[in-house]
């Protein structure tokens, strides 16, 4: 399809493969980055909120021209049943401040504006282009891919594959292994639009402030997954996500999950009126470090969600993208100034890069808590969340009986369902996954 | 041969009941560039599904597999949003065979 050579090859552009391609081209090298959509964007799907420090590594003026919707001021946490919610709220004045910590995004708008700057720093970006497989030499070295377009064979010294969580051609080439039920959720959203005014007035907001909402609970069915919703400008991304092994074993139809969110009386009146515009639904890797693939080989290294690189606990994953990718990219840009081979050893280094940052010490932090919030998904997404709705309520209501007895009819609760045995339990485990 | 369908003025929906929940309306807010005669996921032939073939009449986000007549499972991957739950959850039994649509075809999302 071009004649030319490469230093390198990015194959996708969501973040991780924006950040890779952004940085080497910013330090010379002749990149070529390779998308299938019609505009980068187009395949892509998050939340989504944006976190400042891991683009401003990258772009630090990004606020400058970047499309960013409202700047987070406060988080909910709520524990759902089928009639109520239990909250943790943060909100700080402090997140009002010059240079915010984090941001909606719509990543169909984002990742336009991140390509054009990989563009401006010199990559070549080609759209509409789909990498079928990876070409490689006689001795197994990755030598540049095939793609869809007509004589489709393009060469560079190193591909980076930034191919996403569904990404096909590491998997065919087994570079990495098939993605397995139980560590990937597929999570379902929709754009609902609303007049500005409208959404600032139901989230207690002004100018470009934010509020974001996450919930677990009843609503999953008993299913690991949880619920979000996020305001942008002019509207409110709504979504759903389990894990994928879940959704097979209760035979829950994943748009009826989000509806039952939806419907939620705590959720619906923030909807109301609202305008759907669009409907898409993603896979999200959540195996955490014990899912995490070979990130390296002999001319090749894979980035962002490809890589499995998630925090589930935290909701951080364009971050992890961007990290993974600027470090794998600054990996190749060495290696090229000081004209090494891309050897596996070589390209060892990205990873052991990786392990000096939050990516693989936070990964690493969270490598129990996966199998622990699969392992107790009945517990956690169902029994807990009732449970604590009904301690509350017998707390909060006043109704003639006294606080003592109280106390002890939310205690009985409690051991009655789960005994004092599993409590302790649940609590132990949690602390070691946690810690 | 290609066509494109968007819905110029999606319909005013707010929060609806679980129950009645018809996924060709939410398809409909999306746009979609149809590869017409080349499907980009096809189901092997088979005489009776596996446990994991029939699952994906029910999980599929975009309502892409129905059972037929005969107790089959087809698929119309026209409103595939390419999440790839079904390529992973027939990994094991290969009941089907699944590529991306080709470069500039199948799901475009506006927002994502």
């Amino acid at each position: 399809m071009v004649e030319e050579r490469f230093d390198a090859i990015v194959v996708g552009a969501g973040p991780s493969g924006n950040a890779a391609a952004y940085t080497m081209a910013k330090e010379g090298l002749k990149v070529l980055q390779l998308e299938r959509g019609e505009y980068p964007g187009s395949k892509n799907v998050q939340g989504a909120i944006l976190y400042a420090d891991a683009l401003e590594k990258l772009i630090p003026g990004f606020r400058e021209d970047a499309p960013l919707e409202r700047h987070i001021i406060e988080q909910r946490m709520w524990m759902l049943d089928d009639t109520s919610y239990t909250g943790v709220h943060y909100r700080s004045e402090d997140f009002n401040e010059e240079r915010p910590n984090r941001y909606t995004i719509i990543r169909a708008q984002f990742d336009k504006w991140f390509s054009q700057k990989v563009r401006e720093a010199g990559a070549t970006v080609i759209c509409e282009t789909t990498v079928k497989e990876l070409i490689r030499n006689t001795q197994g070295k990755v030598i540049g891919v095939l793609t869809d377009r007509d004589e489709g064979a393009v060469m560079a010294d190193v591909v980076v594959l930034a191919e996403g969580v569904n990404g096909l051609v590491g998997q065919r080439a087994g570079l990495r292994d098939e993605l397995k039920p139980d560590t990937v959720a597929l999570a379902v959203k929709e754009m609902h639009f609303l007049p500005r005014e409208t959404i600032e007035a139901r989230f207690n907001l002004k100018g470009d402030e934010g509020a974001v909402i996450e919930a677990m609970g009843t609503v999953t069915s008993g299913m690991t997954g949880t619920a979000f919703l996020y305001t942008n400008q002019e509207s409110i991304s709504v979504g759903i996500g389990c894990l994928v092994s879940d959704f097979k074993e209760s035979g829950e139809a994943p748009y009826a999950l989000l509806e039952k969110f939806k419907a939620h009386p705590a959720i619906r009146p923030l909807l109301a009126g609202s305008e759907v515009k669009e409907y898409a639904a993603h896979l999200i890797p959540e195996g955490g470090y014990n899912a995490i693939p070979s990130l390296f080989g002999e001319g090749w290294v894979i980035v962002g969600d490809a890589g499995q690189f998630v925090n589930a606990a935290h909701r951080e994953g364009s971050n992890l993208a961007m990290t993974t990718g600027r470090i794998a990219g600054e990996t190749i840009v060495r290696l090229n100034r000081t004209r090494q081979e891309f050897s596996a050893t070589n390209l060892a280094l990205y990873k052991k890069r990786l392990e000096e940052t939050f990516v693989l010490k936070d990964l690493k932090k969270y490598r129990k808590l996966p199998g622990f919030l699969h392992g107790n998904k009945k517990a956690l997404f169902g029994l807990y969340p009732q449970l604590v709705s009904k301690a509350a309520q017998t707390w909060f209501r006043v109704d003639g009986t006294d606080k003592r007895s109280k106390e002890k009819e939310i205690m009985a609760a409690f051991r009655k369902s789960r005994g004092l045995g599993g409590l302790l339990g649940d609590a132990y485990r949690l602390a070691r996954a946690w810690r | 041969m290609t066509r494109t369908s968007e819905k110029a003025n999606a319909a005013t929906t707010g929060a609806e009941t679980g129950e009645s929940v018809k996924v060709e309306e939410k398809l409909y807010y999306n746009r979609f560039v149809v590869d017409a005669g080349r499907p980009h996921v096809k189901v092997k032939p088979h005489e009776m599904p596996t446990e994991a073939l029939l699952a994906l009449t029910r999980m599929c986000p975009a309502g892409c597999y129905a059972l037929n007549d005969k107790g089959q499972v087809e698929v119309t991957p026209d409103g595939c949003m390419e999440c790839g739950t079904c390529r992973i959850v027939c990994a094991d039994t290969g009941d089907i065979e699944w590529n991306y649509p080709r470069g500039g075809f199948g799901i475009l999302f506006k927002f994502g």
